[in-house]
């Protein structure tokens, strides 16, 4: 996790949240993966939800825009979420 | 009067679209590939009537399922180059955007781009079973004013809305009348400048030029107007991906709006879906593995026990044509290219279609009902160590079985780096063909003990069975490292709504499947036969006549039986065919492996199919005496004698070399010809025939100098 100090928050990072935790989009860290994230309905603003982690740890399983789509722990490390 | 239309049918991945294909065209439909590419190009035809009775005959393009516009690999590109490019002769009058109903706010991202391309659209919101199901209101009379464009609700899957589909296409139609999003401002200047450079229909499609303009070839857009264009956008900054970014946003947030205005839905919490309830054994971290052995093992079972039924029946089939033929016409060249060249040819195709069929079934509906992509989310984290896909174990397990269906099912495999190493290392898996050059040669050099109640002989051959699966995983390994991929590997993938197989559409996509075999691999496999009936049964000019001279005087024909003659004539015109003589000419080469110029011949004959060892070895030695002829094939080549050691010829040390070297070498054309009509560039499967066969020689090679 990386210290914002300016905001006194943590930023939160998609891949670190849990089963069954929930964040909001931010932005995104990856500019060429952003446009396939964005295509997909990941927007900035939009509630996504982490349905399930494969046994072996990675992919994970996320709701988004009322379906659910599947991604690499790391591509979900460049999905920043707004912090709480 | 007839009137001809095109249209293209478009929509993202699960929305149906292939329902929809099938429910237009029913089986009056065709398969090909687009030109270069190996994406699928279904074509079908369907003949409607309008209103004033005139008959409307429609070509219905299918084209492969996507999520927008944007090409991000080549193969991507057929969507955005048939629909942007007016002077594409596939550029279609009409496009039909199916649309999940039950996912409608990603799937009217790519509706709404089509929108704004002004090709007149018809847009389809199928799975209305699931739309009531979750209660999902939508008013579509309102939409479809916002939209612009006629909307057509359907359940595909039972032909709902089939006939208000086919009335929609037949009434007059007009590009959609209002924007989606109003692109120009987004780059006026750009926007302008190509819209009077390049013959383009609307200010998004002038938009996409710019954004893709390197995808684009000189063919379709000369390279002095693409200088034009790049000046322009250089000039006021265009940075694609940005642009990109922004319409999408742009497009979000429009539809955003549209969902608040025209759709109505209950809370759905994902937890509450069958699907979800499905997923909590499918994914499970112990039932999920199990389940999936099962599925694997069923498939395996079926493909290598299942299909032997029907291959027989084949194989007998055949044997009876061929007596038939061989009887009914006089004996010579043409009886002897007809029952031994084409015949065999033709039955080495076709004896592979109840495989094909069998494990095509299996994968059909695997992939229909959502199942396939839950093998990749449980896989992944494991394939994609060695450069594969969670869904590259289908086709390598099936490789077991025979590498030609393996290898026609990798196009489940969407990243194309992924499933070229699929493609690659599948044949190093031991395919049924290979078990009867195994058992000969087990026979022959393993003793059959038992220790500790293992059968020695039964352990030989599951080593060679996992040799088999190492050396593919190995190569996959070391192919991750040295392949170049342009396309970034990215794994985000819908896991779509679970769902019943829809039994007719598997039908279709099996009989595609052969068909395309029959007629594509057909062609290579059945001209590779007649060539190795060539080199077999000629030689040079006066060598053949020479040998029945021979057996024609008098020393032969009083101390020998007739057939006795003919299975030695049959053995010396072998011996002295253009195969015979590359046997010597390569006997130096081989030679460090333990091979004589005998085993020589049966590498080359080998090349049509593995098993043709143990019949070339069966002609080579059937010279002998009488008492020699009623041994089996086995007992010969037990018999053989080295002439430079003086003892046995298939030692120990020769039988490992010769079976390491069926495992890996690459020695079946009808594989070859597969992996040339799946990857359509001639360079695969020579370098697949080159490091397989280098891998062979090198192991045969260190074997043989280890162990004799």
């Amino acid at each position: 996790m990386i210290l914002n100090k300016r905001m006194g928050t943590t930023i939160k990072y998609l891949s670190e949240l849990k089963k069954g935790q929930k964040g909001i989009i931010d932005s995104f860290t990856d500019y060429e993966l952003s446009l396939k994230l964005l295509e997909m309905g990941c927007i900035p603003g939009e509630i996504i939800e982490v349905i399930r982690i494969a046994p072996l740890g990675d992919p994970i399983a996320i709701s988004v825009a009322g379906y659910m789509l599947s991604l690499r722990k790391a591509e979900a490390a460049t999905v920043r979420l707004k912090p709480n | 009067m007839i009137k001809k239309i095109k249209i293209a049918l478009i929509g993202n991945p699960n929305s149906g679209k292939s329902s929809v294909f099938n429910a237009l065209t029913g089986l009056n439909q065709k398969v090909a590939n687009f030109p270069g590419v190996t994406v699928e190009k279904k074509t079908g035809y369907t003949s409607l009537r309008d209103k004033f009775g005139n008959t409307i005959e429609a070509e219905i393009i299918d084209l492969p399922g996507t999520y927008s516009l944007y090409p991000k690999s080549p193969e991507e590109r057929i969507p955005f180059q048939l629909l942007c490019d007016p002077q594409n002769e596939a550029h279609p009058d009409l496009t039909i955007v199916v649309a999940d109903g039950a996912n409608l706010k990603r799937n009217l991202f790519l509706a709404s781009q089509l929108v704004d391309l002004k090709i007149p659209v018809v847009l389809v919101i199928n799975m209305m079973d699931i739309v009531r199901f979750k209660k999902i209101n939508i008013n579509f009379e309102k939409l479809s004013v916002r939209l612009g464009v006629p909307i057509v609700s359907m359940n595909a899957r039972k032909q709902e809305g089939l006939k208000e589909l086919k009335e929609a296409i037949a009434k007059p139609f007009s590009p959609p009348a209002n924007d989606f999003i109003d692109i120009r401002p987004f780059a006026p200047e750009v926007i302008d400048t190509i819209r009077q450079t390049v013959n383009v229909n609307s200010n998004y499609n002038a938009f996409l030029v710019a954004n893709n303009l390197d995808l684009i070839s000189n063919f379709e857009i000369p390279e002095f107007k693409k200088e034009k264009i790049r000046a322009v956008c250089a000039q006021y900054e265009f940075n694609a991906q940005q642009m990109q970014a922004k319409e999408t946003l742009e497009r979000y947030r429009v539809i955003s709006t549209i969902m608040n205005e025209f759709i109505s839905s209950p809370e759905n919490p994902i937890q509450k879906s069958p699907s979800y309830r499905i997923d909590n054994v499918l994914t499970h971290r112990f039932w999920g593995y199990f389940i999936f052995l099962a599925v694997l093992f069923l498939v395996f079972q079926a493909i290598f026990a299942w299909a032997v039924y029907p291959m027989d029946l084949i194989d007998s089939a055949f044997a009876w044509l061929s007596v038939q033929v061989q009887s009914s016409l006089p004996p010579g060249l043409i009886n002897d290219l007809l029952v031994d060249g084409i015949l065999a040819g033709l039955n080495g195709i076709v004896v592979f279609v109840p495989q094909i069929a069998l494990l095509f079934f299996f994968v059909a509906v695997l992939e229909d009902t959502g199942y396939m992509s839950r093998v990749s989310f449980l896989m992944d984290q494991l394939m994609r160590k060695f450069g594969l896909n969670g869904k590259s174990l289908i086709p390598l397990m099936s490789g077991v079985a025979c590498a030609v269906p393996a290898i026609m099912s990798t196009r489940t495999i969407s990243n194309w780096k992924e499933r070229l190493i699929t493609i690659m290392v599948t044949p190093l898996m031991s395919c049924s063909a290979r078990l009867p050059v195994y058992t000969l040669l087990i026979a022959l050099i393993i003793p059959s003990d038992y220790i500790y109640g293992v059968n020695l002989q039964g352990l030989v051959l599951m080593f060679m069975y996992l040799i088999g699966f190492v050396a593919a995983i190995s190569a996959a390994w070391v192919m991750k490292h040295i392949l170049q991929s342009t396309e970034k590997s990215y794994f985000v993938m819908e896991l779509p709504t679970y769902r019943l197989p829809r039994w007719s559409t598997i039908g279709i996509h099996i009989a595609e499947k052969v068909k395309v075999f029959l007629f594509e691999a057909g062609k290579v496999i059945v001209s590779v036969s007649i060539i190795l009936w060539v080199l077999s049964s000629f030689g040079p000019s006066g060598a053949f006549d020479r040998i029945e001279d021979k057996y024609l005087s008098e020393t032969y024909i009083r101390s020998m039986p007739q057939d006795e003659i003919d299975r030695r004539i049959q053995s010396e015109k072998l011996e002295n065919s253009y195969a015979g003589r590359l046997g010597h000419i390569i006997e130096p080469v081989i030679k460090p492996l333990g091979y004589d110029w005998k085993i020589g011949i049966a590498l080359i004959t080998s090349f049509a199919a593995r098993e043709v060892f143990v019949g070339t070895m069966s002609t080579i030695y059937s010279v002998g005496d009488e008492e020699s002829s009623k041994m089996t094939v086995k007992e010969k080549m037990r018999n053989e004698i080295d002439p430079e050691t003086g003892g046995p010829k298939y030692t120990f040390a020769v039988g490992i070399s010769l079976m390491l070297f069926y495992a890996f070498a690459m020695q079946c054309i009808s594989t070859v010809a597969v992996v040339y009509r799946e990857t359509r560039k001639i360079k695969y499967p020579l370098i697949q025939i080159l490091y397989m066969s280098g891998m062979a020689y090198l192991a045969s090679l260190i074997a043989y100098q280890l162990l004799k």
